[in-house]
């Protein structure tokens, strides 16, 4: 990466990364991926968050799913840790709690490949600030 | 691929698992199937809602129509009414407790406004290991538009107006800070962010560092290039390994992109940060000790003035934050003062991060804006107290701060409010208790750390805060007299006046604080020796049911001191001088014979 040499240069940068963002969460199916974001701070490893993002990698791997795994920060929800995000491109993100092994195949057998959802959702309670 | 186009979605937290919301769940399968709809319409258990007043709870996709307090049989209407003909069921759904109306959409609800997100607006959004994520969300957008855009002196008013205090518990207006360190004439300045997080249960700047990196390294830029330093310096402690790895990946990801080093975006700015590493102790928070500490000193406080601002780290104007504070100012900058000042009350702007802790359902990290409720924090958020058991009390501040009572369930939370309470914001942990927790034993926990903590450098803290630990020690264990009381009451002050840091001078408060409000439960210690909450083991009484005794001699061959005697086939008793209170027997009885008073 080069540096960024202005204001203009960072805001360029900006856009070139929001609209990479906007692809993937607005864009239709066939161009785009399914997103699972898994909540890796203290709280979430600690109840075995590393175990549930390895095995989603490994199994959707393992089944030839493409699917963007990625790691975040902590969700607020620590009763129900391991969280994950999972976004279907086109829907509004929806959050799982408890995501062991086990919970993790289900949510693939069936929210990623069949698009249901599974038993154990968290409802989002809070308001970001949009940018 | 299954294309549901309704989703009913039940609440399976505790409290409404309580109220049958499995039953529930069940009703709306077997009369979707009876329907032939269940191939259209899919019933999902979800956790908690945090709304447990008014649950059992289900919420409707994708119309969003939220129901309260739905019964079992309630099931048959909202599929005959709602799902079939389309009709939502007036009288389940939300009220507004204002306007008394009934709210179709929940985002119309307010209580989707209780939280809100600042200071953690992308943890559990972005990758903290990637800066373009953060870029991508407005990242040193704040810092770039300063640097090219805005003088120093209009930065620090914009800061200045935004009314934003300081989080790391004393609540100093950060504008006015970064003005005195501004004004301090040296050839070398630095910034320090002080990531030591010492409170017991506490855990808000370790989630900021591990899920936002990036804000506090951008808001200490901002802070830099305003009070005219190029250096950066975060004190973290070494027992938060993966904050000090993500810090890292930011700070070098950081200086990769020109955003930290020589010559930032261009505009001859430079700015570094290093990393310094704290021992973990409490004290060390307390910003000259956290300075003595940087400079490979004791971790000991010296006496304030000349506070950092003029001399800190290295005999250098510093100007110490705390990782929160910083992580709001790139917002405050993005989004102007005003926009930040509309939050909160009269003297205390914006949000707070705290964590929720201790005797309730929903443990968590929670941002609300300034002048919520305990209520609305306790109820509405962290989904009741747990067990169903009875609110007593919430722990504010930690080992410097108090207990908010019942009588400020509704009180709004501020700087101001707090310290009036008796309690304090402090850095944000908040811990619930029930009717199950002992007052007395909570004073002497808070106090039992501080013992731990204190450095030792002051005769009071030292010695008058292990006085007072013995005191409460007596009074847990029986001993207390009625005196005990007033001479907490008199050590604690002379404490508060004499200690030289803030250590010492807020230690007493956890004491003073349960005395006020739960004076009744002390002197049920001392005077009848009863511990109301039943945690005082020393205070029990165990005596053994004549009428449900075997004789089966199970306890009688478990104590550990020969206090039960008996025959085999007939009732024992327990001699109580002898008995310790060990709670053997009472575990071991299969009869439930062994009474506890
Ligand atoms: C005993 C003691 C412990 C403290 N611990 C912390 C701490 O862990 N984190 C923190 O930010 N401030 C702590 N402080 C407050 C700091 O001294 C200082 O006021 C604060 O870092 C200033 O930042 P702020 O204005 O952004 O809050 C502590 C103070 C005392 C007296
Ligand atoms: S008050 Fe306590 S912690 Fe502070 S300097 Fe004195 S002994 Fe040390």
């Amino acid at each position: 990466m080069n540096k960024i040499k202005s204001l203009a240069d960072l805001k360029k940068l900006q856009t070139e990364v929001q609209s990479k963002i906007k692809l993937r969460e607005m864009g239709d199916h066939s161009e785009t991926l399914i997103q699972i974001k898994v909540s890796m701070a203290t709280c979430g490893i600690a109840s075995g968050a590393k175990e549930t993002m390895s095995h989603f990698i490994e199994e959707l791997d393992h089944q030839g799913i493409d699917v963007i795994v990625t790691q975040t920060g902590c969700m607020g929800y620590c009763y129900a840790e391991p969280t994950i995000e999972l976004t279907i491109p086109g829907q509004q993100p929806v959050v799982y709690g408890f995501v062991n092994k086990a919970k993790a195949q289900e949510i693939i057998e069936k929210h990623v490949k069949l698009n249901e959802m599974v038993d154990g959702i968290i409802p989002v309670n809070y308001s970001s600030i949009d940018n | 691929m299954a294309d549901y186009n309704m989703h009913i979605l039940v609440c399976g937290g505790t409290g409404c698992k309580a109220s049958q919301s499995e039953l529930i769940k069940s009703n709306f399968k077997t009369r979707l199937n009876e329907f032939g709809l269940s191939d259209e319409i899919q019933v999902i258990m979800t956790g908690c809602f945090g709304f447990c007043e008014k649950g059992p709870i289900v919420k409707i996709l994708p119309d969003n129509t939220f129901y309260t307090q739905v019964t079992p049989e309630d099931v048959f209407e909202i599929v005959e009414e709602h799902v079939i003909k389309g009709r939502k069921v007036e009288r389940l759904l939300y009220k507004d407790p204002e306007s008394k109306e009934h709210i179709v959409d929940t985002k119309g609800m307010d209580f989707y406004k209780k939280q809100i997100r600042i200071a953690l607006r992308n943890c559990g959004f972005i990758n903290p290991e990637n800066i373009e994520e953060y870029i991508g969300r407005d990242g040193y957008a704040a810092l770039g538009t300063c640097l090219s855009e805005i003088t120093p002196d209009e930065v620090i008013r914009m800061i200045k107006d935004s009314g934003l205090r300081g989080r790391g518990g004393g609540g100093f207006p950060t504008g006015l800070k970064w003005e005195l360190t501004r004004k301090s004439v040296s050839d070398q300045k630095y910034v320090v962010c002080n990531a030591d997080e010492g409170d017991p249960g506490a855990f808000m700047d370790r989630s900021i560092l591990e899920g936002d990196p990036h804000s506090v390294l951008e808001a200490m830029a901002i802070c830099g290039y305003c009070i005219g330093a190029d250096k950066g310096l975060v004190y973290i402690r070494a027992e938060y390994p993966l904050a000090i790895e993500r810090l890292k990946i930011a700070i070098n990801q950081a200086r990769e992109y020109g955003l930290l080093g020589n010559d930032i975006l261009g505009t001859g700015f430079s700015f570094d940060v290093e990393i310094r590493y704290g021992a973990g102790a409490f004290v060390c928070g307390e910003e000259t000790a956290l300075i003595h500490s940087m400079e490979g000193k004791r971790g000991e406080p010296t006496v304030k003035p000349p506070f950092p601002a003029e001399k800190g780290y290295n005999g250098k104007p510093t100007n110490v934050n705390n990782v929160e504070t910083f992580a709001n100012i790139p917002v405050i900058i993005n989004k102007g003062a005003e926009w930040f000042a509309s939050i909160g009350t009269a003297n205390s702007k914006g949000t707070k991060v705290f964590a929720l802790a201790g005797k309730i359902n929903n443990v968590g990290l929670i941002e609300v804006p300034m002048g919520i409720t305990l209520r609305e924090i306790i109820y509405d958020i962290g989904g009741g107290i747990k067990d169903g058991r009875e609110f007593k009390a919430v722990q504010t501040g930690g080992p410097s701060g108090g207990c908010l009572t019942k009588s400020f369930l509704d009180t709004p939370i501020d700087y101001d409010n707090l310290v009036a309470a008796g309690s304090m914001m402090g850095s944000g942990g908040m811990i619930v208790l029930d009717d199950s927790d002992c007052m007395v034993a909570i004073a002497k926990f808070y106090l039992e750390f501080t013992l731990d903590e204190s450095c030792g450098k002051c005769t009071p803290c030292r010695i008058g805060n292990k006085r007072l630990y013995e005191i409460l020690e007596k009074i847990t264990e029986g001993n207390g007299k009625v005196e005990d009381l007033n001479r907490l009451r008199m050590l604690s002050s002379v404490i508060k006046d004499t200690s030289l840091c803030g250590l010492g001078q807020t230690s007493p408060n956890p004491v003073l604080s349960t005395l006020d409000h739960f004076y009744d439960e002390y002197l049920s210690h001392v005077t009848s020796h009863k511990c109301i909450a039943g945690q005082c083991k020393a205070l029990m009484h165990y005596s053994i049911d004549v009428d449900k005794c075997t004789g089966c001699t199970l306890c009688f061959r478990n104590c550990p001191v020969g206090a039960i005697s008996g025959e085999k086939r007939a009732s024992h008793y327990i001699d109580q001088s002898l008995c310790i209170k060990c709670g053997v027997c009472f575990a071991k009885c299969k009869f439930d014979a062994v009474l506890i008073a």
